[in-house]
């Protein structure tokens, strides 16, 4: 995974409330077995008008949001399915940061899984952004992981709240399997005791 | 010791360690596996030169690409049929038990674990999928991860996790005739709405809740993630030991003693804290209908599809706006002028055997109407088979349901059952977003008993008062 310190990038609005895992990625382009290669399946019944043709007032087909690497959106974003073609899909379009005042608990997780920073700010800084993005072309900010910083071009500073094991795997890209195999003794001790406490939790499945 | 709830009982048993800050290795009973979320995750422990630490502790099945039509004939997508392949590879080469397509205990992953008496009380349990809540019916600690984790748990059989806060959903009072637990888990979603179960494990307690069967507290656990709650429990009683009672994979003898004397512990304490409470009465719940893209638009049978113009808040009103154009509806129109296209009775929600024996009952002698195609797709082949041994399948078929092969099917037409472009579904799954059920497909979330009754009128009826 790569590691999350500092993003200066410009930003995509979405401004929709529930954007649910289903329509960040639908269901025919969940029949991969790799990872890679799903920008193509983003969004892909919004991207498009009745009449299959691309439609060109949907935020991601605009010129001017091609080079997005921040994506503003509103409550509730990532709801349903478990699904982690959504982050990968985010990720392939090249979206390392996604700003809301909230997100569904699967989906934000499965983010920290593949370096992507979701930030959670409130609404009205929410709101504030969303306006500075439709005033202003090729609208940046600077997210900064170690302050827990958002900062826009105006000079004005957001902190966002980080849960700190959470911040430190993503600043330093760590492979969170690897560090849960350090604690190998102590769950085979677990195991153990455990196993002594109530065995029927350790019959073989078969 | 103090007063715990029965999430704090079952989370303390399984914590492996804990740190200052809260970040917690939880141990993981049990895992089922599935072939849509986790090639990457086999990929993974390959690529890293990983092994499964318990693959003993994992079940896998194929379920949401597998057809429901006949099962002699090799599957026509080619990239689903490679999918499929991929996961009877994985489960040879890291030796995890698999219920092939064309085993009769094949089934949704959330029946058959349940079915088999794989899902335990007391248990943790995940799965890469949002609907692993289901379990929580049984007391047991159950929710929904992404791929990574799968690995994660593939390769360690613990996770990272934040403790998250408790709920307590109170159900008391009596459910009115032919009301369902279908019908409470939307009338609580319509109360809390999407989000508002977000950080919290619900616990789902009071007299209307005990006399739901395992069947009703499953598809009320299920739909937990649609409250945004990872995991949704119900409180083990003499109801689920019955029902555990005997399957294959339940523990026997002296070991069955030992268990349950274990799980009547698992109730939260009197005078346990819960961080939020919401209360229903169960009389108010009317049959419930969605009308609209989010499992949160819903209201009784007897309502109308709501007026955007009446929403002080600008976000809901755009929501709403758009949900009913994509709907095709209009602000004020009766739930019960709503004609339908097609009826899905089936999914992790509503196909075990109770809801087909009650969907058998209402279609039984009845025609589904002129208009609309109606299917039923049961959940396992078990459940099939038993269906079948009771006659509920010439039932359906003589009332003109499709009668078919277990999956996933139409819940999120991933296999060949997909809505067409406008085609409007009554359906007993889970989510109503915008082309779950095939691109430009409509979908109305409902109970069974409402979905044959919608099947055969052509549109919804209040299943109350229909004879």
């Amino acid at each position: 995974m790569d590691a999350f310190t500092t993003l200066t990038g410009s930003v995509a609005p979405l401004d929709r409330l529930n954007v649910d895992t289903d329509q960040i990625i639908p269901k025919q382009f969940l029949k991969t077995i790799k990872r890679t290669g799903l920008r193509e399946g983003l969004f892909y019944d919004w991207r498009r008008r009745k009449d299959g043709s691309q439609d060109p007032e949907f935020f991601l087909n605009q010129p001017r949001y091609q080079e997005a690497s921040i994506l503003l959106t509103r409550d509730n974003f990532g709801c349903g399915s478990s699904r982690e073609h959504a982050p990968w899909a985010l990720l392939d379009q090249g979206f390392r940061c996604i700003l809301a005042p909230s997100f569904a608990d699967i989906f934000y997780n499965n983010c920290f899984q593949n370096g992507i920073l979701p930030v959670v700010l409130k609404g009205s800084e929410i709101q504030a952004l969303f306006e500075g993005v439709a005033a202003h072309a090729g609208y940046r900010l600077t997210i900064d992981l170690a302050a827990q910083q958002v900062t826009t071009p105006e000079g004005t500073a957001y902190h966002f709240d980080i849960d700190p094991f959470r911040k430190d795997c993503l600043y330093r890209g760590l492979d969170a399997i690897g560090l849960t195999l350090q604690q190998a003794p102590q769950i085979a001790q677990y195991e153990q005791r455990r196993r002594s406490q109530a065995p029927w939790l350790f019959q073989d499945v078969k | 010791m103090a007063a715990q709830t029965l999430f704090e009982k079952i989370w303390n048993d399984h914590v492996v360690r804990a740190e200052p800050d809260g970040t917690t290795l939880l141990y993981i009973d049990r895992h089922l596996v599935h072939e849509v979320t986790s090639p990457q995750a086999f990929e993974g422990l390959t690529v890293a030169g990983r092994a499964p630490r318990r693959p003993a502790a994992a079940l896998a099945v194929p379920d949401h690409n597998v057809p429901t039509t006949d099962r002699r004939i090799a599957i026509a997508d080619p990239i689903s049929a490679k999918q499929i392949q991929t996961l009877d590879d994985n489960c040879r080469t890291f030796g995890i038990t698999l219920f092939g397509m064309n085993d009769i205990r094949q089934g949704v992953v959330h029946v058959i674990g349940p079915e088999q008496g794989f899902t335990l009380p007391g248990m943790t349990i995940v799965c890469g999928d949002s609907h692993t809540s289901t379990h929580g019916a049984f007391g047991a600690l159950a929710f929904g991860i992404g791929t990574s984790e799968v690995e994660h748990v593939l390769a360690t059989q613990c996770l990272v996790q934040k403790r998250p806060k408790t709920m307590e959903v109170r159900v008391e009072g009596q459910l009115s005739p032919r009301c369902s637990a279908k019908d409470v888990i939307l009338a609580i979603i319509g109360k809390i709405g999407t989000a508002g179960g977000t950080g919290y494990v619900i616990e789902y307690t009071g007299s209307a809740i005990r006399a739901l069967s395992m069947e009703g507290r499953m598809t009320l656990c299920n739909m937990s993630i649609e409250g945004g709650a990872r995991a949704g429990m119900v409180a083990p009683d003499d109801i689920t030991f019955a029902y555990i009672k005997g399957r294959p994979m339940a523990p026997k003898g002296a070991l069955w003693d030992q268990a349950v004397a274990s799980w009547r512990q698992l109730t939260t304490d009197a005078g346990a804290k819960y961080d939020a409470v919401v209360e229903l009465r169960a009389e108010t719940i009317a049959p419930q209908v969605t009308w609209g893209t989010s499992p949160g638009m819903v209201t009784g049978v007897d309502g109308t599809v709501p007026d955007p113009r009446s929403m002080g808040d600008e976000k809901l009103r755009q929501a709403t706006e758009r949900a009913i154009e994509y709907m095709a509806l209009t602000p004020g129109m009766p739930i019960r002028d709503i004609k339908i296209d097609k009826v899905f009775i089936g999914s992790c929600t509503n196909s075990r055997i109770e809801d087909l024996r009650l969907a058998a009952s209402f279609a039984k002698g009845k025609k589904v109407a002129g208009s609309v195609h109606a299917m039923v797709v049961p959940g396992s082949g078990l459940v099939k088979q038993q269906a079948e041994q009771e006659g509920l399948d010439r039932i359906f078929k003589e009332s003109g349901f499709e009668w078919r092969e277990a999956g996933c099917s139409m819940c999120l037409a991933m296999n060949a059952d997909v809505l067409q472009p406008g085609e409007r579904c009554a359906s007993t799954s889970n989510r109503n977003f915008e082309g779950r059920q095939g691109a430009g497909g409509r979908t109305h979330l409902v109970s069974p008993a409402m979905a044959v009754a919608a099947a055969i009128e052509g549109h919804f009826v209040d299943i109350r008062q229909w004879s």
